[in-house]
């Protein structure tokens, strides 16, 4: 089937760059390994399936950047041997993103809750002048406490930006602990469907999945969608997965070494999950 | 007979000339639309008018991301609340992105007497001045605002112009020149040099009257760009004068006073005495009254002035 195949493409696209923010995260010496590693399905998905030209995508939460700065080394916008700039001066790779169209960041991120106002006023302008991109905004969820995600939350239907898809990683982990231990997010989707947004709720490690959800977007005229994606945080570092002690933190060299052997070899278990 | 009009209208008023001649000019604003005089753009042009709601985060994340698909995009609030409460959205989403947002600050200084020292500003200089990326202007007067307003969309990046809800006396001609960045010498003088921005020249100027019978001819520099600094003309002044007095509707930190010392303290060491909120909040009261609580009506001015000259004499 050659859906299938396109599926598995996106599966191995999805373990290389867990490879590389490994690696990167490995020669920084810090950074965020849990949700770059959790977002790895669905940047693959986004940037090799869904993604236009012209579509924009915004990372509210910039701590995770390094599964989007090993995204853009794969589209072949920023150059492989940056890979190891991670987080030193002078580098494009920014320990949280700074704006650098040139290589196609189009945004700035790193304080909590913002970058889903941005996306709306993206969305607007692009309503306003009649043009049919769309704008992509990934949030994490514990950054959904920052009471300013509710004052777009509450926006963006206002105008029917129907043009917005807001990504949620619902990977339940915060920095000080388990999301609903810290401050509770559910019901997350009643909250959502409350404030008028069309609610998706999916694995957000299942390509099919993630790339379905997208489409129904496209197709869903009335509101804006949300996709509150199920991610297991450190997803493919067995180490790591579950453990909110990683959100922060990168890894050892040992742990590194490990990790990537594991990946090479993991993409009969990753396809297993299909089975 | 002088005229009284507020710097807000001369901001609304220049808007409707921009929706006119650019169509790519949006505004956006936070439940004070007629307060801030955006309602006349937003009555002539809805479709590039947007309405955030009682949300100035929101305001000025929406601003930043409409500019960043090309839009000039002037954010208008009261500056308590921005850039009073939305300082990181501001410093990330604007300024450190460069994103081409006119941050209209309304109701500063004084200027909101009666609904107190919540709805007062006597920060928001400091706050927009030090974060990089930024132009600083606080008009004097209508038509200083409307040219402001208007200059505002010939940078592209952030700039930050405050505003006052008071109708005060116009002292500019409408054909008088506004160029970003000059200062305007209002009045030449001999023996002192003030420094103002804001509508508070008025009481500078009125302060001079009674100087003058005091033998003490002031000089008086409209510095309404405050970021950047006229820097030419301030050297010519620190060349021509020993003192500065500066005179703002601002707390005595960070204002335009403190820019004034950060640059002399290194190019031309010279003594600048500082008129403003010291150290304290506003409280509820006519804008006249509380100028004159703080000293800085034409009375405390002089006082002022008068006692410098003592202590040097």
């Amino acid at each position: 089937m050659p859906q299938n195949k396109h599926r598995l493409e996106l599966e191995e696209i999805a373990v290389q760059l867990r490879q590389d923010v490994i690696k990167m995260l490995l020669a920084a010496g810090s950074g965020h390994s849990a949700s770059s590693l959790g977002l790895a399905d669905i940047f693959s998905a986004l940037y090799f399936s869904i993604l236009n030209v012209d579509d924009r995508l915004i990372l509210s939460n910039g701590h995770a950047c390094p599964i989007l700065y090993a995204t853009l080394i794969k589209k072949g916008f920023i150059q492989k041997s940056d890979l190891k700039t991670l987080r030193r001066l002078d580098s494009p790779l920014q320990g949280h993103p700074h704006i650098n169209t040139n290589i196609g960041i189009d945004f700035s991120s790193g304080p909590l809750g913002q970058g889903l106002s941005l996306a709306c006023g993206m969305a607007l302008a692009d309503k306003l002048d009649k043009k049919s991109y769309r704008i992509y905004c990934i949030t994490g969820d514990g950054e959904l406490q920052e009471g300013a995600i509710w004052e777009s939350a509450m926006f963006a239907p206002n105008h029917n930006l129907q043009n917005l898809t807001w990504i949620i990683d619902r990977n339940n982990i915060q920095i000080d602990g388990y999301t609903e231990q810290i401050m509770p997010l559910e019901p997350l989707r009643d909250k959502l469907e409350a404030f008028n947004w069309h609610v998706i709720e999916i694995n957000g490690h299942n390509i099919d999945e993630i790339i379905s959800a997208c489409n129904m977007a496209k197709s869903i005229y009335e509101r804006p969608t949300a996709i509150i994606a199920h991610t297991i945080p450190g997803k493919g570092v067995p180490e790591m997965e579950y453990k909110f002690e990683w959100h922060g933190k990168a890894p050892s060299k040992e742990i590194a070494q490990k990790a990537l052997k594991n990946l090479r070899t993991l993409e009969g278990q990753i396809e297993s999950d299909y089975d | 007979m002088t005229e009284f009009k507020s710097t807000r209208e001369g901001y609304g008023d220049a808007l409707l000339e921009l929706g006119e001649n650019d169509p790519n000019v949006v505004v956006v604003c936070a439940d004070l639309t007629k307060s801030t005089d955006s309602h006349k753009f937003a009555q002539k042009f809805p479709e590039r008018f947007f309405e955030a709601g009682v949300a100035e985060q929101n305001l000025a994340g929406i601003s930043a991301g409409l500019a960043l698909s090309g839009k000039t995009v002037f954010m208008a609030s009261y500056a308590a609340f921005s850039p009073g409460r939305n300082y990181d959205f501001i410093r990330t989403q604007i300024c450190y992105s460069n994103a081409n947002v006119k941050i209209i600050g309304s109701h500063a200084g004084f200027s909101d007497g009666p609904d107190g020292a919540t709805h007062q500003m006597l920060e928001d200089i400091a706050m927009m001045r030090v974060l990089p990326n930024t132009t600083v202007i606080s008009p004097c007067d209508y038509w200083e605002a409307k040219k402001a307003t208007l200059a505002a969309t010939e940078v592209t990046g952030p700039v930050y112009i405050r505003l006052y809800r008071e109708a005060t006396p116009v002292l500019t001609k409408k054909d008088d020149v506004f160029n970003l960045g000059k200062w305007q010498t209002l009045k030449e003088g001999v023996d002192v040099c003030i420094l103002a921005h804001g509508p508070v020249i008025v009481e500078v100027l009125a302060s001079c009257e009674q100087l003058i019978e005091h033998k003490i001819s002031a000089q008086v520099v409209n510095a309404s760009t405050i970021k950047p600094l006229d820097e030419g003309m301030l050297l010519g002044l620190a060349e021509k004068f020993k003192t500065l007095f500066v005179v703002e509707e601002h707390q005595k930190a960070g204002g335009l006073g403190g820019a004034v010392c950060e640059f002399l303290s290194d190019k031309k060491p010279t003594r600048v005495i500082i008129l403003g909120a010291d150290n304290s909040f506003g409280e509820s009261g006519k804008y006249h009254e509380l100028l004159a609580k703080h000293k800085l009506d034409k009375n405390g001015i002089t006082e002022a002035v008068l006692k410098f000259n003592k202590s040097t004499n």
